[in-house]
C-alpha cells in the first residue's frame, strides 16, 4: 500500500509529523498513521498552554477500533489546537497534512527539529514496516 | 422487521399495572420535595409484552443453536437451574436476614465454596465477586495484599502474557500495579527465557490463562509456577478456560495460588445477554485469609450444623454489597450436584473432543498457527482463504450468520492476525459440528467464487452490518 | 449424562478424525502426576433429585412471602409485574452471550438502549451506561470516574457517613492500590460540613439520598453542596433509590455530576443479595472517562435504524490496562428487568407505588412512636425511618420473628457498634396496614425487657 508523504514536514518514528513556521511548530499525524487508524471518531486535544515534552504523549485519538496516543515529536508549549477537529474529526483521515493537523506549539528547543527524519528518510522507514 | 422504541409507543393515559389503593391514612407530601415530572413511556401491557417478544425475536440465542464463542464457553443452561433458583425460599430472602433464618442458603453458599475447593484443589473460596473481571480484582488484590503483610512492599509489578484478555491489564492496573507483557514462543506457551528475564524482586505475580487463549495447554506449566515462586512472586490463573480441564487436573495443586472460575461459564448459569455472571475465587491456604468476605462459615454445635457469617482476618474488603450474586450460585450448585465428580469430568472430555474434532476438520482450508499440537476446548484458527485476498475473518463470521449459526470470537487473541477462535462446548451434538464444518466448507467456496457476496453478508439478519463509526461520532446514546 | 448428546459410537467417529486412540490421550500436556485427580463431590443426582434437595433447602429459609418483612437497607421487596418474568424468562434474552454481534443482538442492544433512556429520565442525567454489578460498585466506579476526569491530578475523596456503609466498604476495596485519601465518613456529617472537607486536591464528594439512615437531603441542600463541589473543581456523586425517584427531585436536578444506584427495587427479586444491578449515570461531559458498557443508536446498511454498543475504545478489551475499568459487561438481564419494569408502571405506576412507600412508613412510624419505650428518627424521610428499641436490636428482632413470625428491621449493630438498641424498619407498598399494625402489636409487646 502506497501511502502520502509530506515533502515539507519532519517526521518521528511514531508517526507524528511537524512543519515548522517561525519560532512555532504545527504538529499532525502521518497518512500511514491515520490509515492504521482507520475511521477517526474523536480527538482529545491538549489544553492551550500545556507545556508538551518531546516524546512524550500529549494527545490521544479515537477510531472505533483504538484509541492511540499522539506521541510531541518536539517540545513547547501548546499555543493552537485545531477546533475543526471536535465537529469534524474525520477530518485527520482526508486530509492528514492539512486541515487535519492537530496542534500549534511554540517550540522550546528548535535543535529537536534536526533529530527528526526528514520526507526521504520517512519513505524509506515506511518500506521497512 | 425492526421494532419502535418503546417510547416511541406511548400515548398519554396508558398504563402497564394497577397499583392497589392506599390502605393506610395518608401523610402529606412537601411539594419541595416532589419532581415536576417524570417522562417515562405510557404503554400497555400488552404493549409491553408485544414489545419485548419482538425484541426477543431480533437475538440469537443458545436455546436456538451452536454458538461456538471462544472463551465464551456458551453452553446449553440446563432449565432446572431456573426453577430452583426461583423457589421462594431462595428467590424472596432478604440478603440481610439474621443468618439463623436463611440456614438452607447458607448451607448451599457453605456447600458451593467446599465443592468449588474440591473442584479448583484450593484451601478456600470466595463466591462474593459479581463476574470473571471483579474475580480477577480481588485476586490481584489479594497478592498485593500478601506482599504488603509480608513487608514487601517494592512489588508492584504484574507478568501478563501477551496473549491474555484485556481484563487482565486493566484487572492489574485497577489494583494499582504496573502490567509487564511477556511475549509466547513459537508453540503457543509463554516464553520460558522471556519470563526469566522479568522475574527479580519487583515482580508481585503472574497471570496465566491455562489452558490459554490459543486453547492450548501450558507444556511448561510447572516450570512457570516454581520459577514464580522462586522469584517471590504468586500465581494468578485466570479461569475462564476451565471448562477444558473440569475434572480432568486441579489447578491449585499445580502451582496457581488464586484463581477465578467463571461459574457463568463453566458451570452452565445463563449469561443473560452480558450478565449476570459469577467470578468465584480460589485460594491456597497461604492465602485464604485475604479473601473478601463475609464467607459461609460452618459452626460445629454436636447435632444440626449451623451456618454464620465469617469474616476473613485479613481481609482485603468487600468486593460488593451483600452475599454475592445468590441466584447465580444457586445454578452453579445445582449443575455441580447433578454431574458429580464423573460427570464434571465427562464435560471436560467431551468440550476437548468436541473442538479437537472441529480443528481436525477445518484445518485443511483454515490455517491453525498451532494446528500440529492438541488444542484443549477450543482453537484459533484464521479467517484467510486460499485464492480469496480480500476476504477476512469478520466477512467469514458474518456469513455464518446467514447460514443459521453464531460467529467465533473475531480478532482475539491479537497475536494471532485474523483470529476465529472457535469453541463448541460439550453441549454440542457430532450432528451439530458436522453442520458447521460444512458451513465453513460452503463459505470458503463462496469466498473464492462470490466474495462480494461475502461482503455483504449478512444477508438474512434483522439488520445489515452497523455504522459503528456514526454511532461514535454522534453519540447517541437515549431516545429522544 | 442428558446435558452431553454424543454416544460412545460418535465418540468413536470423532476420535478416529482427530487421529488419536483414546479421550483420555488428549489431555497428553497435563502434567501426568497431576491428571484425572480424585475429586470427593457427592454422587450426582437426577433432576427429580436435584430438585427435591433444593427445594428441602430453600425450605429452611424464612422467606419474605411467607413472613411479614420490614427489612430494606439497600435491598428492597416490591412488586414484580408477572410481565417482567415473562420478558426475563425468553431464551433468546437469556442464554445470549453480551452482544458482540450486533446483527443477531438487536433485542438485547435495543433493551439495553431504552434501558439507558429511563434511566437519564429516572435521575435526570443526560447519559446512562447498561449498568455495573450492583449499587456498591456503581459507586466505586464513580469515584474513579471522578479521578479519571481530574487526570489523576486529584487525590481526595469524601465519603458521607450516610453512605451505605457496605458501599463505601467496597469503595475502600476498589481503591486501595490507588493512593488515596478517603475522608468524611468517620462522623455524622451534614452536608455544610462535607462542603468545608471538599478543596482543590478533592476528586468527587459521594452522599447518598435518601441516606442510609433514611433522611432526605432536600433538593435545596443537595443544589448547595454542588454549588460548592463544582467550586473546588470536584463532582458530586449521589447514590439514590430508584423507586423514591417516582415521587422526588431527581438527582440531575440538584446539580448532582453522576448518579448511581441500586437497581433491584425495579423488578429484581431479592434473591438473598444478587444478582442486582447498578445504575451509572451521569452528565454527557464525561461520558469519555466513563466505565462500562453503552449502547448508541446508528443505521444498518440500508439505511435501517440499529443499535451497537459505542465508545468501546475506554474498554479493557482495547484498551487494556488504560481502560477507564475492567468491567467486561453489564448485568444484561437485571437490567432488562428494570427496563421492563420501568415500562409497565410508567410515570403514574411509579409515582404511586412511591407514594404508598411513603405513607405506610409514615404510618408505621407514627403508629410506633406512641409505643412506650420506643423513639422514631424525625425529620424527612421516604420508606425507612431509624427506631430506638427500649432493649437491644437483636433482641427485638429475635422475638419478633420467634413469637410473631415477623422479619424486624436491620440491626444497626452488625456495621454499627455503639448503635445497638437502633433498627432501620421499612415499609413498601408490598406491607398491607393489616402487617404494620401487627408489627406495632408485636413490638408492644416484645419492647418488655
Amino acid at each position: 500500500m502506497e501511502f502520502k508523504v509530506d515533502q515539507k514536514v519532519r517526521y518521528s518514528k511514531t508517526h507524528e509529523w511537524v512543519r515548522v513556521e517561525g519560532g512555532e511548530a504545527v504538529i499532525g499525524i502521518s497518512d500511514y498513521a491515520q490509515n492504521k487508524l482507520s475511521d477517526v471518531v474523536f480527538v482529545e486535544l491538549p489544553p492551550a498552554g500545556k507545556e508538551l515534552k518531546a516524546g512524550a504523549a500529549c494527545l490521544v485519538i479515537e477510531s472505533v477500533k483504538a484509541a492511540e496516543e499522539v506521541f510531541a515529536p518536539v517540545s513547547g508549549s501548546v499555543v493552537g489546537r485545531n477546533e475543526a477537529l471536535e465537529k469534524s474529526p474525520e477530518l485527520v483521515n482526508s486530509d492528514p497534512f492539512g486541515q487535519g493537523w492537530l496542534v500549534r506549539v511554540k517550540l522550546a528547543v528548535p535543535a529537536e527539529i534536526d533529530s527528526l527524519m526528514d520526507a526521504a528518510a520517512y519513505t524509506s522507514y515506511l518500506s521497512t514496516l | 422487521m425492526p421494532e419502535a422504541l418503546l417510547f416511541e409507543k406511548s400515548r398519554p393515559g396508558r398504563e402497564g399495572v394497577s397499583v392497589p389503593r392506599c390502605d393506610v391514612p395518608q401523610t402529606s407530601i412537601p411539594d419541595s420535595l416532589r419532581r415536576s415530572s417524570l417522562s417515562l413511556p405510557e404503554v400497555s401491557e400488552v404493549d409491553v409484552v408485544r414489545h419485548y417478544l419482538r425484541l426477543s425475536h431480533l437475538n440469537y440465542c443458545v436455546d436456538e443453536g451452536l454458538y461456538p464463542l471462544g472463551s465464551c464457553t456458551m453452553k446449553y443452561n440446563p432449565k432446572v437451574n431456573e426453577a430452583v433458583a426461583r423457589l421462594p425460599g431462595f428467590a424472596r430472602l432478604h440478603p440481610l436476614q439474621d443468618p439463623s433464618t436463611a440456614q438452607g442458603a447458607m448451607a448451599l453458599l457453605f456447600g458451593l465454596q467446599g465443592m468449588i475447593a474440591e473442584i479448583g484443589g484450593f484451601h478456600g473460596v470466595s463466591l462474593q465477586p459479581s463476574a470473571g473481571a471483579q474475580g480477577e480484582l480481588t485476586g490481584i488484590l489479594i497478592m498485593r495484599a500478601w506482599h504488603a503483610a509480608r513487608g514487601d512492599a517494592k512489588r508492584n509489578r504484574i507478568l501478563v502474557p501477551d496473549s491474555a484478555h484485556g481484563t487482565n491489564p486493566a484487572s492489574t492496573s485497577m489494583a494499582g500495579l504496573a502490567v509487564v507483557e511477556i511475549p509466547s514462543d513459537r508453540r503457543g506457551n509463554v516464553d520460558l527465557l522471556r519470563l526469566r528475564a522479568q522475574l527479580d524482586d519487583r515482580v508481585a505475580g503472574l497471570m496465566l490463562t491455562n489452558p490459554n487463549t490459543l486453547g492450548l495447554f501450558e507444556e511448561n506449566l510447572l516450570e512457570i509456577t516454581r520459577l514464580v515462586h522462586e522469584a517471590g512472586g504468586l500465581v494468578y490463573g485466570d479461569g475462564a478456560n476451565f471448562n477444558a480441564i473440569l475434572g480432568v487436573a486441579k489447578p491449585g495443586l499445580m502451582g496457581i495460588d488464586v484463581m477465578h472460575f467463571n461459574l457463568h461459564k463453566t458451570f452452565s448459569t445463563p449469561h443473560g445477554g452480558g450478565g449476570p455472571g459469577s467470578g468465584a475465587v480460589g485460594v491456597v491456604e497461604a492465602l485464604a485469609e485475604f479473601l473478601p468476605g463475609p464467607l459461609a462459615a460452618r459452626v460445629a454445635a454436636g447435632g444440626e450444623p449451623r451456618y454464620e457469617w465469617r469474616m476473613p482476618s485479613r481481609t482485603i474488603g468487600r468486593v460488593k454489597s451483600f452475599n454475592g450474586n445468590f441466584g447465580v450460585l444457586v445454578r452453579a450448585y445445582t449443575y455441580i450436584r447433578m454431574l458429580g465428580a464423573e460427570g464434571l469430568r465427562a464435560v471436560a472430555e467431551n468440550a476437548v473432543l468436541n473442538a479437537n474434532y472441529l480443528q481436525a476438520r477445518l484445518k485443511d482450508i483454515y490455517p491453525v498457527p498451532h494446528g500440529d499440537r492438541t488444542c484443549m476446548h477450543e482453537f484459533v484458527a484464521q479467517g484467510k482463504i486460499a485464492g480469496a485476498p480480500d476476504i477476512r475473518a469478520l466477512d467469514i463470521s458474518k456469513r455464518l450468520i446467514d447460514l443459521g449459526f453464531h460467529p467465533p470470537t473475531n480478532y482475539f487473541p491479537l497475536i494471532v492476525p485474523e483470529a476465529l477462535m472457535i469453541e463448541p462446548t460439550e453441549t454440542e451434538s457430532r450432528e451439530t459440528l458436522d453442520s458447521f464444518i460444512e458451513a465453513m466448507r460452503t463459505i470458503a467456496r463462496e469466498a473464492v467464487s462470490d466474495p462480494a457476496l461475502l461482503h455483504d453478508a449478512p444477508h438474512s439478519s434483522p439488520v445489515r452490518r452497523l455504522d459503528e463509526v456514526k454511532a461514535a461520532k454522534e453519540l447517541k446514546v437515549t431516545a429522544g | 449424562m442428558s446435558f452431553i448428546p454424543n454416544t460412545d459410537a460418535d465418540r468413536t467417529a470423532m476420535l478416529e478424525a482427530v487421529g488419536v486412540g483414546s479421550v483420555a490421550e488428549l489431555f497428553h500436556d497435563v502434567p501426568a502426576e497431576y491428571r484425572f485427580p480424585r475429586i470427593d463431590l457427592p454422587s450426582p443426582l437426577s433432576e427429580q433429585e436435584v430438585l427435591s434437595e433444593l427445594d428441602a433447602m430453600s425450605g429452611k429459609n424464612a422467606d419474605c412471602g411467607a413472613h411479614p418483612c420490614f427489612l430494606g437497607a439497600g435491598a428492597y421487596r416490591h412488586f414484580i409485574p408477572s410481565v417482567v418474568d415473562f420478558v426475563i424468562f425468553r431464551s433468546e434474552f437469556a442464554t445470549a452471550y453480551t452482544p458482540y454481534q450486533p446483527e443477531i443482538s438487536q433485542g438485547t442492544l435495543q433493551a439495553i438502549f431504552e434501558y439507558q433512556s429511563m434511566i437519564t429520565r429516572l435521575t435526570g442525567m443526560e447519559v446512562s451506561n447498561a449498568s455495573h454489578y450492583d449499587g456498591a460498585t456503581s459507586t466505586a466506579e464513580a469515584v474513579i470516574m471522578a479521578l479519571n476526569v481530574a487526570q489523576g491530578q486529584k487525590r481526595r475523596v469524601i465519603l458521607s457517613a450516610g453512605v451505605h456503609p457496605q458501599y463505601r466498604a467496597v469503595v475502600r476495596t476498589y481503591t486501595q492500590g490507588m493512593n488515596l485519601e478517603l475522608l468524611g465518613d468517620d462522623a455524622d456529617s451534614g452536608v455544610e460540613e462535607l462542603a468545608g472537607m471538599c478543596d482543590s486536591s478533592t476528586a468527587c464528594v459521594v452522599v447518598q439520598n435518601p441516606d442510609f439512615f433514611g433522611r432526605i437531603i432536600p433538593p435545596r441542600s443537595l443544589a448547595a453542596l454542588a454549588e460548592k463541589v463544582h467550586a473546588c473543581g470536584a463532582l458530586l456523586v449521589a447514590a439514590v433509590n430508584p423507586i423514591s425517584l417516582g415521587l422526588l427531585v431527581p438527582p440531575g436536578d440538584s446539580g448532582v455530576d453522576v448518579a448511581v444506584g441500586e437497581g433491584q427495587a425495579l423488578g429484581n427479586t431479592l434473591s438473598f443479595g444478587g444478582p442486582y444491578l447498578g445504575f451509572f449515570a451521569f452528565r454527557r461531559e464525561h461520558v469519555r472517562k466513563s466505565s462500562g458498557r453503552i449502547a448508541g443508536e446508528t443505521v444498518d446498511r440500508s439505511g435501517r435504524r440499529g443499535f451497537v454498543f459505542t465508545l468501546s475504545t475506554r474498554e479493557q478489551h482495547i484498551r487494556r490496562e488504560k481502560a477507564t475499568s475492567n468491567i467486561c459487561t453489564n448485568q444484561s438481564l437485571n437490567a432488562l428487568a428494570a427496563a421492563a419494569y420501568l415500562a409497565l408502571m410508567g410515570p403514574r405506576g411509579l409515582r404511586k407505588v412511591a407514594e404508598l412507600c411513603w405513607h405506610k412508613a409514615h404510618y408505621a412510624a407514627q403508629r410506633i412512636a406512641q409505643l412506650p419505650g420506643y423513639k422514631v428518627h424525625t425529620g424527612e424521610f421516604f420508606n425507612e425511618f431509624v427506631l430506638r428499641c427500649p432493649v437491644s436490636a437483636d433482641e427485638i428482632n429475635r422475638r419478633l420473628f420467634q413469637r410473631h413470625g415477623i422479619i424486624g428491621g436491620y440491626d444497626f449493630s452488625s456495621e454499627f457498634p455503639g448503635r445497638a438498641r437502633e433498627m432501620l424498619l421499612c415499609c413498601t407498598e408490598m406491607n398491607s396496614r393489616e402487617e404494620i399494625d401487627h408489627l406495632v402489636t408485636a413490638l408492644s409487646e416484645v419492647g418488655n425487657a
